[in-house]
């Protein structure tokens, strides 16, 4: 089985947000990048089928040299090859032009990408390149076992969950409970001496059109300071989200 | 050029919501100086929806019986098309971001998810999304002929009109790529998705046994029950119940925060909210600094209490 690992870089969880050029660009300075939380559980579970079943996991990215020390610690979790397609992912239509391009020329039989990326919270790439390469998609995917050609995955909804038979090649939106935190890998020394001698591809961008632009960002305006009510008197909290905050 | 609103439904009856996302509809369409048409899928009771100034009310009966997200896209890529949408609004449900970008790939349309209020401009299309995890804004530009919209929950206002548009029914022959062998769904329970209010525990409940003090808040409130990271990777809470950043997002009217810190993580994900109610035995604890209301004390007094005092007041 061949595993194709999507994954995109994204500032760490902890890092400010901050804007530069009048608001128009993200500040990156001091911002640290990681693989994508969601894309950490997809590799995860992937290693775990080369394992455990056999498969071989390679990783992909559409974007900038910078993105290459991720990559490398992807290889260094167990991935065996990265690719780097060379572009500016401006969005997600570039992104996911660039991965059905790819996909042509070198079929997978599973392809993994994060329910969402964290920074940019768009939750399209996966279901953009289902569309385009017309292959079958599960969603917010928390379970997922393979046999043979038939794939047997659970989808998370709002207040539920869905078990779904699907047929190879499939593409997945991962995330946590797909395998859980503590089986998440730190890589070890070896695997960190392993990975610079595994290929980390460069190819070359092919010709996609963004369908958005970002004008600029804003800030949220900052709120009032909290309202703190004694916790003997209940009934107070209970009158303010009444009669002021209208929410009761 | 016309607007073409999906309103989704389960177990054939209206989602919650649906009235919100139509009154958008109606709002959006005279912004755009156009027409709006409602499309249901599989309800049985869209004429609910007849008061909302939509000028067409089309139901579609799919040979897919339940919600299949290629089956869906490709219904609403085909009506898009007869219908001449150019704006397609959707929902932020987990069906609606599964669906967007299938039907977005298909009508290769632009897409936008996460938008918080009306168009900031016409021309271009200008829409402000939130980015980061509610850390930010984003005004973007959709520069497409065709674009879907994906309007977050609670951010606008319900506002029925004096319209009675009649329900048409249309049968559409699909295929599905994925085979439902088995669905679990809790019914009548609110869920974090669509709940009002929200009651969320963190590690400062101590343990899985005392869980009950959340539950008894949530059921009197009609909440839905969530919890932080932690608690659900040590399995006192199943992962469904995780908001933050990593896990669901909350954008719920009330959201009642008990024994939780506030680390960043968790905040970005449930900043959302309306209104922030934070219990904290803590006064340092830094969720208060994100909290409209706060009550420096323990849990394990606070909660019975206030479930106690609500309890009498209905
Ligand atoms: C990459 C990454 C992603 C993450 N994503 C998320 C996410 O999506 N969601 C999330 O929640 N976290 C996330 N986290 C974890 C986050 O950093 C915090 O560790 C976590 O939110 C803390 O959970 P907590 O508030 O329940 O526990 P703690 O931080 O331990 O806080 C417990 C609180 O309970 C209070 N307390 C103790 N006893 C009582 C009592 N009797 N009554 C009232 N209060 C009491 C304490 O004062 C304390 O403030 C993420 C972390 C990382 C590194
Ligand atoms: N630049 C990228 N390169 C490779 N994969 C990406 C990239 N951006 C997004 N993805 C994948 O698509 C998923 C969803 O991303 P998004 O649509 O940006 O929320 C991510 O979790 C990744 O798996």
């Amino acid at each position: 089985m061949k595993i194709l690992v999507c994954i995109s870089c994204v500032p760490d969880t902890t890092s400010k947000i901050n804007f530069k050029e009048n608001d128009t660009v993200f500040d990156d300075q001091g911002v640290q990048f990681v693989i994508n939380p969601n894309d950490e559980f997809g590799l995860t579970r992937a290693i775990w089928f080369k394992e455990k079943v056999g498969a071989s996991v390679d990783v992909l990215h559409v974007g900038q040299a910078s993105a290459e020390p991720t990559l490398r610690k992807a290889l260094a979790i167990g991935a065996d090859k990265a690719i780097r397609i060379d572009t500016h992912a401006v969005d997600a239509f570039v992104v996911a032009d660039q991965i059905s391009n790819y996909l042509q020329a070198n079929p997978y039989d599973l392809i993994i990408a994060g329910r969402e990326s964290i920074d940019y919270n768009g939750s399209m790439v996966p279901g953009l390149v289902a569309a385009k390469s017309d292959i079958a998609f599960v969603n917010t995917c928390v379970q997922l076992e393979i046999d043979g050609s038939i794939a047997t995955a659970t989808r998370e909804m709002d207040g539920g969950m869905e078990l779904l038979n699907v047929e190879l090649p499939l593409i997945i939106g991962s995330q946590k409970g797909l395998v859980e935190e503590t089986d998440l890998r730190i890589p070890n020394m070896r695997g960190i001496m392993q990975a610079r001698q595994k290929p980390l591809e460069v190819v070359p961008a092919v010709e996609s059109q963004s369908k958005s632009a970002i004008q600029n960002f804003e800030k949220p305006t900052p709120k009032a300071a909290v309202k703190l009510i004694p916790a003997d008197d209940i009934d107070q909290l209970i009158d303010l989200l009444q009669n002021e905050a209208k929410v009761l | 050029m016309s607007i073409l609103l999906f309103v989704e439904s389960q177990q054939r009856k209206l989602k919650k919501g649906s009235t919100e996302l139509s009154s958008y509809g109606f709002a959006l369409a005279k912004q755009q100086n156009t027409t709006f048409t409602i499309v249901t899928i599989n309800c049985e009771d869209a004429d609910k929806l007849a008061n909302y100034g939509a000028s067409k009310l089309i139901n579609l009966k799919l040979s897919t019986k339940h919600f299949e997200a290629h089956a869906y896209a490709t219904a609403l890529a085909e009506i898009a098309t007869k219908e001449n949408a150019k704006i397609i609004l959707i929902s932020s449900s987990a069906d609606a971001k599964y669906m967007g970008g299938i039907l977005a790939g298909k009508l290769q349309a632009g897409y936008v998810t996460n938008i918080v209020g009306l168009p900031v401009s016409n021309d271009p299309l200008t829409v402000k999304r939130s980015v980061f995890s509610n850390k930010a804004f984003a005004n973007t530009i959709l520069p497409s002929a065709i674009n879907i919209i994906g309007l977050s929950n609670n951010v606008h206002e319900e506002i029925s009109q004096n319209s009675s548009t009649a329900v048409e029914h249309q049968d559409v022959q699909t295929t599905a790529k994925c085979t439902q062998a088995s669905l679990e769904q809790s019914e009548g329970k609110a869920t974090i998705a669509d709940a009002d209010v929200v009651v969320s525990g963190g590690r400062g409940l101590k343990g899985p046994e005392n869980w009950g003090l959340i539950e008894d808040l949530a059921d009197i409130l009609g909440a839905a029950t969530a919890c932080s990271k932690p608690v659900s990777d040590m399995g006192w809470r199943p992962h469904s119940e995780h908001v933050g950043q990593t896990g669901k997002p909350v954008a719920t009217n009330l959201y009642i925060a008990v024994g939780i810190s506030g680390a960043i993580q968790h905040i970005a994900g449930v900043n959302a909210s309306k209104i922030k109610v934070v219990i904290n035995t803590d006064p340092e604890a830094p969720f208060f600094k994100a909290a409209d209301y706060g009550i420096v004390g323990d849990a394990f007094e606070v909660l019975p209490k206030l479930t106690e005092k609500l309890k009498a007041r209905t």
